[in-house]
């Protein structure tokens, strides 16, 4: 890659080996849209078990990132490694089949599917999801106590989402933020290592974010699941992550914890002072 | 409340089957009123013939309309090639069939039996398939549209083509027939040889009333494919309503998000694609094939047309919805109105154009524009067909059965009784 030379300056500044146990290490990822280039050269890493911000003025380049780590789209350059092997490029299904899974900024529910359908879809390997296994008579038996499994899964998770109600709801028809829950609902039935979020709690009326948060914590610590949050409530980021990474104009612009963040001048910069 | 709207809340709260069974009984009946009206002292042999035709043409659709359903109701995979992969299925059977010394002229086989015809061709028409849902694994849906129309105008040409009408394989002779055709084995003799066979008794009792031995083994043979319609459905249901079934219908919804939760989607669509396309080799032989002969005249993309007609009137997305389309479509809509007009009889006051039969109704005889619609209702079903799609596509969108929320699931999907905890002192 001839462009890696260029974009060293910047990445020089980060401190990624200050990340103990990295789970997810991302190196000079770079996305080029025709002429636009929404990431350019971006470096950090997430600690196992963490719970990592990513913030960043709109069109820093965080949801394009995303997109690059999770095989939405093919980076145009840089390196991605995920448990310590190369994942640079892979389809999103064998990443989520390693336990690597994203939400979308914007829901992407099912729609013409009953939101219990959304949520059931989720767990891999499904006994059922063998064309033969559902046909033949002696082997379905096996399909139906794996889907009786994996429906009191998908209620509890509802439950917990407080969205048990509209179960048998075509998801289409929630509103917005219910459609961000059940995304959430959706990727944690997959049982993830690692969840990437994309903006989880826009919509999500303030009692219910609460939980959300509480949810996540208590992820961490009983499963030991990492975290990659985006989101543009600062208050959220500040009191729930002990590492951000500040993105500014397709790269990291810095990353710390959040004193080190807030008495940063370049992000007060970026926030404040837009483009110039 | 709209007509619409309560006959589809009658529908509602029938059971599929009984659904199914009423809607065909229904259609019978409409057979027989017909014949009876119009066959004198024949009516039994004409209500056998007709009876016998439309449930072989709603036989032949229904399993089709099953088949796109899958590819298309379910996954949102676009075929417009079905006219192609019956072509496959039943060439292939016909080729593996056909005797290996045939009547002068005519092309010779394999000389197979009749059950490894049928299972080549299905399983040829599923390898063809694959093939041509390759380039589908891309997320665009678009390629597969083209991939398909093409694939199948080609495999009409390639079996018309002279150069394969007849060659030498292996020191065999055989061949396509080019555009003369094939002769194999009809299935239909299979019929025949029942209803001669252990079905003697109740033939004789048919024959008293008049009803012919052709149209005793056609009706046999209609009822054939109306079993060959359950199982698929048997088959299909339970294909669908399952884990399978609901990656299907997500890959549809959101192709993305189903890869983005761990499903490759890739092996969903081309096991999903082959297993539509070997029915529709299967219904290319059984339906098309009926009479022991195929060219390739009987393949063309009209009927891919007529199947997706089908599907759109009974629901897309719905097993049981396509089968009532295929009834409603090719029962309804094109048997029905050709048997009337061949069978009413018009007079001498039929004018020969439209132009004649609207201007009598500046004279308040509306009797020429009738009999002129009746005379032309070969001609005239066509229009009633758009009509209908055009109706069904504003004000019906999804079919007969098309909005039923029929979840993908092999269990019960209400809370299990064990979760709800309050109720645990049985
Ligand atoms: N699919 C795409 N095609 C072209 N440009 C895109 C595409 N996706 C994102 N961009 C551009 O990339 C830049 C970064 O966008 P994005 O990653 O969505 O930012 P963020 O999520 O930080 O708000 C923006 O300028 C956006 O317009
Ligand atoms: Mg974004």
């Amino acid at each position: 890659m001839s462009e890696s030379s260029g974009t060293e300056r910047q990445t020089a500044t980060v401190d990624s080996d200050s990340i103990e146990d990295p789970l997810l290490e991302v190196d000079g990822l770079r996305k080029q849209f025709g002429g636009v280039v929404a990431v350019d050269g971006a470096t950090f890493a997430v600690g196992e078990g963490s719970l990592t911000g990513l913030i960043g003025p709109n069109g820093a380049g965080k949801s394009t990132t995303f997109n690059c780590i999770t095989g939405i789209h093919e980076p145009t350059g840089g390196r991605v490694t995920f448990d310590g092997q190369e994942i640079t490029g892979l389809p999103p299904y064998t990443l989520a089949n390693r336990g690597l899974v994203r939400t979308f900024q914007i829901a992407r529910e099912l729609s013409d599917m009953t939101v219990l359908e959304n949520v059931m879809l989720a767990p891999d390997d499904q006994v059922g999801e063998s064309a033969i296994r559902s046909v033949l008579p002696g082997l379905r038996d096996d399909v139906i106590a794996d889907e009786e499994a994996v429906r009191d899964r998908a209620w509890e998770t509802l439950d917990f989402f407080e969205i048990d109600h509209l179960a048998h709801e075509n998801a289409g028809n929630l509103s917005g933020g219910q459609r961000k829950l059940l995304e959430m609902a959706r990727v944690l039935m997959t049982d993830p290592e690692m969840v990437l979020l994309d903006e989880p709690l826009a919509g999500v009326n303030p009692t219910l974010e609460e939980k959300l948060l509480e949810r996540i914590h208590e992820l961490r610590r009983e499963q030991g699941l990492t975290f990659l949050l985006v989101e543009h409530d600062m208050d959220v980021i500040m009191n729930n992550c002990e590492h951000i990474i500040v993105m500014h104009q397709g790269s990291v612009l810095a990353e710390g914890d959040a004193e080190a963040i807030t008495s940063d001048e370049r992000v007060l910069e970026a926030y404040l002072g837009g483009e110039v | 409340m709209s007509v619409a709207e309560s006959v589809r809340d009658r529908l509602d709260a029938l059971p599929d089957i009984g659904l199914v069974a009423g809607f065909m009984g229904a259609i019978w009946a409409i057979m027989l009123v017909l014949a009876l009206s119009v066959g004198g002292a024949e009516w039994a042999n004409l209500a056998a013939g007709f009876i016998g035709s439309v449930t072989v043409l709603i036989g032949g659709y229904a399993i089709l309309a099953l088949a796109l359903n899958l590819q298309w109701g379910y996954t949102g995979l676009f075929n417009i090639g079905i006219a192609g992969f019956m072509a496959v299925g039943a060439y292939t059977t016909a080729i593996l069939t056909a005797p290996t010394d045939p009547a002068a002229g005519a092309v010779a086989g394999l000389g197979l039996p009749l059950w490894v015809g049928l299972l080549g061709g299905m399983l040829a028409a599923a390898v063809i398939g694959g093939l041509a849902a390759l380039p589908a694994l891309r997320l665009k849906a678009d390629y597969l549209a083209i991939v398909t129309v093409a694939f199948s105008e080609v495999i009409r040409l390639t079996v018309n083509w002279s150069g394969l009408a007849e060659f030498s394989l292996f020191g065999r002779t055989l061949g396509t027939g080019g555009a003369t055709g094939i002769s194999f084995e009809s299935a239909n003799d299979v019929a025949g040889s029942l209803v001669n066979g252990v079905g003697a008794p109740v033939a004789a009792a048919f024959q008293g009333v008049g009803v012919s031995a052709p149209n005793l083994a056609n009706l046999t043979y209609g009822l054939m494919l109306m079993a060959v319609v359950g199982a698929s459905y048997w088959v299909f249901a339970r294909l669908t309503n399952s884990p399978f079934g609901r990656v299907l219908k997500a890959i549809r919804e959101d192709e993305t998000v189903t890869q983005s939760l761990g499903k490759d989607t890739r092996v969903f669509k081309i096991k999903t694609f082959m297993i539509g396309c070997a029915l529709m080799g299967l219904a290319g032989v059984l339906f098309r094939g009926q009479a022991g002969y195929i060219s390739p005249s009987q393949f063309r993309p009209t009927i891919t047309f007529y199947v997706f007609a089908a599907l759109i009137i009974g629901g897309s997305g719905s097993n049981t919805g396509s089968i009532l389309g295929a009834a409603t479509f090719s029962g309804l809509l094109f048997y029905l109105p050709a048997r009337i007009g061949e069978n009413v009889p018009l007079g001498t006051r039929a004018p020969s154009n439209i132009v004649e039969a609207v201007a009598a109704l500046g004279s308040l005889d509306p009797f020429p524009l009738v009999a002129y619609t009746v005379g032309n209702v070969s001609t005239l079903r066509f229009v009633l067909i758009g009509v209908v799609l055009i109706y069904i596509i504003q004000n019906q969108p999804d079919g007969l059965l098309g909005h039923r929320n029929e979840p993908a699931a092999s269990v019960d999907l209400d809370r299990s009784r064990a979760d709800l905890g309050g109720e645990s002192d049985e």
